[in-house]
């Protein structure tokens, strides 16, 4: 049994009629009622810039504007609200780190990420490589689709200056072994960032317990709007970084010789931020937070493991990534044989199956994994039996047309 | 025509498409990938007299891509350049919405035109025709 009720969670997101069975969740999670209301609510009631106007919407948009940077201070358990940056999502904390921190870098520096990593955990760091000459060097992965953290040792060394890897794998769900990672990077005082695109929607983190510097998430696939995520950064490593982007609200002093630069966070939040979108950021952090931990993660589980049991039982079709349930979310890839996954989706789009086909921004690792791309199924709470059968259905009609 | 994406035709011709085989001498070659899905096709040509005299291709990609490359691969036969930029044009306009269907030779292709109802897939009927626009170019530089 699932152990709590899922019927009534579904009915928390009007999108979710019948006939639609979402499995995208790792590109985008739908967005409930509340976080829905929390938005429209601040658009309606209390909409205005932040942190520069006197009258009564202004102070209010302001202070719903640091609520939000409190809560979410708090689903990461960060020591101080003001290591919560807000950012348009992990893409933009990841180059915003890239440019902040990146700025005291030397040529022969060395920053390791590793070959499971989303483009958005590559891309910012070539562009580093390019214009400061720093050295990108890239744990390989197993063949199961885990960062091969045997690695570590012979990638880490005295020139290291960060080591920014994910916490979980977009593609085959592997969740990264973060204290292993952490260790190799202290013994060189190294810096740990984590993409937590995908771990942090499933729920409340610590930061400090993991004993990173940089944690990066975006509201969109933890059920809240796009255009908003979160940077988290440990308080002095925040103080020692330059600005990324210039503008209003990230000043204390701008005369046209020179400006002198607020600190963090605002320092790193340039323009009027997104402050709607970070108001029902943490509407959805509330409501993670408010879900039965324990009951969710035994129904995803579950539901996880009819998934890998289902694919094992087909004989063309290959888990891409942990076969076991252990240290894996419920995100699962195959491939099948003789079948293009754009094609498998194609398909299951036509039973109301919502199923991601391609590299999911990851080309490095199909370049590994010797795929041109796979099909992708990533579960959320609000997922049930249902999607499941249907995404078999779904996938017998794939193999019956394509024998 | 069917309406049905994943027709018997358009089978047929991905399993020709997935069965290709490069040249083995020829006078330009042009890779191309699909940003959106990783794809990739990579194209030969020979030319004679400015047409196209033999196409060998390899592509890694969906039922869409392989059979608009096996189709492409018969129909450039003989064609030179502005005759198969006539044809690109023609196919990229049938995939539109209420687009026309592509004429003589190009007729063939009017079994992609399900795709209509399914704009990102689009460039997988395409990708064949840029890799092949890019190798004719590079042939004709030669």
């Amino acid at each position: 049994m699932s152990g709590f009720d899922v019927a009534a969670l579904r009915r928390e997101f009007p999108i979710l009629v019948p006939g639609l069975h979402y499995l995208d969740n790792a590109a985008t999670a739908q967005t409930p009622r509340a976080v829905l209301d929390a938005l429209i609510a601040h658009e309606t009631t209390h909409r205005a810039n932040v942190l520069r106007g006197v009258y009564r919407l202004a102070e209010e948009a302001t202070a719903a504007y640091h609520a939000a940077r409190v809560e979410l201070a708090g689903y990461v358990n960060a020591r101080d609200p003001n290591e919560v940056v807000f950012t348009s999502g992990t893409t933009g904390a990841i180059n915003l780190v890239a440019h902040g921190f990146g700025a005291a870098l030397k040529p022969g520096d060395e920053i390791v990420i590793s070959v499971l990593e989303h483009h958005s955990n590559i891309v910012p760091w070539q562009l580093l490589r390019d214009r400061a000459g720093v050295v990108l060097k890239a744990l390989p992965v197993t063949l199961d689709g885990r960062i091969e953290l045997a690695e570590l040792p012979r990638l880490i060394g005295p020139r290291t200056r960060l080591v920014a890897v994910t916490h979980a794998s977009n593609v085959t769900g592997a969740v990264t072994d973060v204290a292993t990672v952490v260790a190799a990077a202290r013994s060189v005082g190294a810096p740990v960032l984590l993409d937590g695109a995908q771990m942090a929607p499933h729920g409340p983190l610590d930061v400090q317990a993991l004993g990173v510097d940089f944690y990066a998430f975006s509201g969109h696939k933890m059920f809240a709007p796009n255009g908003v995520g979160v940077l988290w950064g440990r308080a002095e490593v925040l103080a020692a970084m330059a600005p990324f982007q210039g503008g209003g609200e990230m000043i204390r002093r701008v005369t046209l010789a020179r400006t002198e630069y607020a600190d963090p966070p605002h320092r790193f939040e340039a323009g009027t931020p997104p402050i709607a979108q970070a108001v029902a950021l943490a509407a959805a952090a509330r409501w993670v937070r408010g879900l039965p931990a324990e009951a969710v993660h035994a129904h995803l589980r579950r539901l996880t493991e009819r998934l890998l049991d289902g694919l094992a039982a087909r004989g063309r079709v290959r888990v891409i990534g942990p076969t076991g349930l252990q240290g894996r979310l419920a995100t699962v890839s195959f491939a099948v044989a003789r079948v293009h996954p754009h094609d498998v989706c194609q398909i299951l789009d036509a039973r109301g199956v919502a199923l991601r086909g391609g590299h999911h921004c990851a080309q490095p690792l199909m370049d590994a994994l010797d795929l041109a791309g796979t099909a992708r199924a990533s579960l959320a709470p609000y997922n049930d039996d249902g999607d499941i059968d249907a995404f078999f259905a779904g996938l017998d009609d794939v193999l019956r047309r394509f024998p | 025509m069917s309406d049905d994406l994943y027709q018997a035709a358009i089978l047929d011709l991905a399993r020709q498409g997935a069965a290709a085989t490069r040249l083995p001498h020829a006078d330009a070659t042009a890779t191309v990938d699909n940003p959106l899905c990783g794809d990739r096709t990579t194209v030969d040509v020979t030319l004679a007299g400015g047409r196209i005299a033999n196409i060998g291709y390899k592509t890694r990609g969906c039922a869409l891509c392989q059979a608009a490359a096996a189709l492409l691969a018969t129909t450039a036969i003989g064609l030179d350049a502005p005759a198969i930029a006539v044809g690109t044009a023609a196919v990229t306009a049938s995939l539109q919405d209420k687009g026309p269907d592509p004429m003589s030779p190009w007729e063939g292709f009017g079994i992609f035109t399900p795709v209509r109802r399914h704009p990102s897939r689009r460039s997988c009927v395409l990708l064949p025709f840029e890799a092949l626009a890019k190798a004719f170019t590079a042939a004709s530089a030669v």
